[in-house]
């Protein structure tokens, strides 16, 4: 499946990314493209890197070697201008749960250096849109777990990046919420917002429009996931992964 | 004999009670089972599993781990259950070999004794016995947890999300290991929030804020759909997706990895979905029967009333 909104232009380029921690090498010379409002999963088993090359396309870690640029910026020179232009949503929780639902959002606005009117309104949107406009001045703790998952990733697309990289966005979420929280991902890549996210089920890798998987910090296989259950003669994403990730010779440590 | 036995247990958190995590469970796992306890966050698996292993008192209702009571007997249960909590647990600054040290001695055992019983899994992590917990991968501090669980040789063991945030191939990996010890006779309890797990267990109980939505066989889970059930894809899903949930044979209709999934109504022939793919050929639609997975059973039994609601509206009309 392809986004009708996909344009050719790359948000993110990587040319033989690497880091080294002393003699290893835990991201091994990765080089891929994604474009403009697609959404690129990110995958590999624990270990073979993903959140070491996440966090350089972050602006959080610099590379050892090779050259990567985000929304237009240099990972080395640029990472202050390029954590202004992402989103972030990590595997844990990430809101403050002592805060209501409108604090946290005024607060994350605030850091991204929105205006009042901005927050305002974009605060009144989302509201509407999740169907929350009760629970807005309640505390985040409150609320249901499906809830929360849908809101902090509202909250990490508030100050409307062009890109947001989700960390593992759906663990232990029931299925009926895992499937509308990939609803939101599909309406945030319509309207231009790429999509990076990273994910141990493997039936949402079916639902990205194009998955990497790395096996010991390399990138073994690019594809949608269509030409990849062919090129490895599977029936499946989940067989695709396992047929790659059993390959790995990486002792974790 | 009954490894398990739990009797209208309820449990709520909070000053004036006002969070049910466990609403009236119920239910019995025969000794030497594989038992599943299947259900996302929050939906009461580790309350219950606190409560069986006497770390947590119910607010009502009664217990029994190997015939003992849960409260009254709590020492003895101590002294014949494994568990491995769903937070990493160990001492991180001591090796592993002297967690596993730790925990039997502990137990009134040694490593020597029990190691029979661990072999298959503690040869895995043997090589870096010298290492500190602290400093293991996931998966191997995982393997570590799980041999410090059994090396008193549990009767029953008590293992919650043991393979949540684990990759697909440990997570198979894991299973494997299970087995083994199932054969060995002992009775485990596991949770888990991946539904793709239910398949490996005896019996499930999949659970949901609280409640128990169905304990059964796998495969009795399955059999237990009600629903007609399809699969369908097309070069444009999202837009396939909303005009198919228009359809009035349409119940629910869901993406399900490549396909979506489409519930069709009780009693509801496929004529109309067929004439809908019919009609969106120039976007390479195609549809196939499907088979119920676990997953389809699970959000089924979540949104339970949609088919009733139907139903009396219908009856209401009719009046």
């Amino acid at each position: 499946m392809r986004a009708s909104n996909m344009t050719g232009e790359k948000v993110i380029t990587a040319d033989k990314l690497t880091k080294r921690f002393g003699d290893f090498v835990a991201v091994d010379q990765i080089s891929f493209e994604v474009e403009k409002g697609e959404i690129f999963g990110f995958l590999g088993a624990n270990g073979a890197g993903k959140t070491t090359a996440m966090r350089m396309l972050c602006g959080l870690s610099l590379p050892t070697s090779g050259k990567a640029t985000v929304a237009g910026f240099d990972v080395y020179k640029d990472n202050e201008k390029i954590k202004k232009r992402i989103g972030y949503m990590s595997q844990k929780f990430s809101l403050y749960e002592d805060l209501t639902v409108k604090e946290n959002m005024r607060f994350y606005g605030g850091i991204y250096g929105m205006s009042d009117a901005f927050i305002k309104q974009k605060t009144a949107f989302i509201l509407h849109h999740l169907h929350l406009e009760n629970e807005g001045n309640k505390l985040v703790k409150s609320l249901p777990l499906g809830w929360k998952q849908k809101l902090a990733f509202s909250v990490a697309i508030f100050h409307e990046p062009g890109i947001v990289f989700l960390d593992e966005p759906t663990g232990g979420v029931d299925p009926v919420t895992r499937r509308e929280f990939w609803n939101m991902i599909y309406q945030a890549s319509e309207i231009g917002i790429t999509i990076f996210v990273t994910t141990h089920y493997m039936d949402e890798a079916e639902y990205c429009n194009r998955v990497s998987i790395m096996v010991d910090g390399r990138i073994e296989a690019l594809d949608s996931p269509s030409n990849l259950k062919k090129q490895y003669n599977a029936l499946s994403m989940d067989e695709v992964f396992l047929q790659l990730a059993r390959k790995a010779t990486r002792i974790e440590s | 004999m009954t490894a398990v036995a739990v009797n209208n247990i309820v449990k709520t958190y909070g000053k004036k009670k006002e969070v049910a995590a466990l609403y009236d469970i119920s239910f019995e796992v025969p000794q030497g089972e594989l038992f599943g306890v299947i259900g996302p966050d929050g939906a009461g698996k580790t309350s219950l599993f606190r409560i069986l292993t006497t770390l947590l008192l119910a607010d009502s209702g009664s217990a029994t781990v190997d015939g003992f009571d849960v409260v009254k007997d709590y020492k003895a249960i101590r002294k014949r259950v494994g568990y491995m909590p769903g937070k990493f647990s160990l001492y991180p600054d001591l090796s592993v070999e002297e967690n596993l040290n730790f925990f039997a001695t502990i137990f009134n055992t040694s490593i020597e004794e029990n190691y029979e019983l661990i072999k298959d899994i503690y040869i895995q992590i043997e090589p870096f016995k010298k290492r500190k917990a602290g400093k293991l991968s996931g998966g191997m501090k995982q393997k570590l947890a799980l041999s410090c669980a059994l090396i008193h040789r549990p009767s029953v063991l008590f293992l919650d999300e043991p393979t949540t945030g684990v990759d697909a191939v440990s997570r198979k990996e894991f299973w494997e290991m299970l087995k083994g010890l199932k054969q060995q006779g002992i009775t485990i309890l596991v949770s888990t929030p991946y539904m793709d797990e239910a398949g490996l267990c005896d019996r499930v109980a999949l659970v949901q804020n609280g409640k128990i939505l169905s304990i059964n066989t796998p495969q009795g889970v399955v059999q237990e759909f009600p629903y007609p059930l399809w699969a369908i894809r097309s070069d444009k899903m999202l837009a396939l997706q909303r005009e198919a949930a228009k359809l009035s044979s349409v119940q629910d209709i869901y993406p399900f990895g490549e396909y979506h999934h489409v519930v069709l109504k009780k009693g509801s022939t496929a004529a109309q979905l067929e004439e809908f793919i019919q009609a969106h050929q120039v976007d390479n639609a195609e549809m196939k029967t499907a088979t119920p997975d676990i997953e389809d059973c699970f959000i089924a039994l979540m949104k339970p009333s949609i088919d009733t609601a139907t139903d009396s509206l219908n009856e209401n009309a009719s009046k």
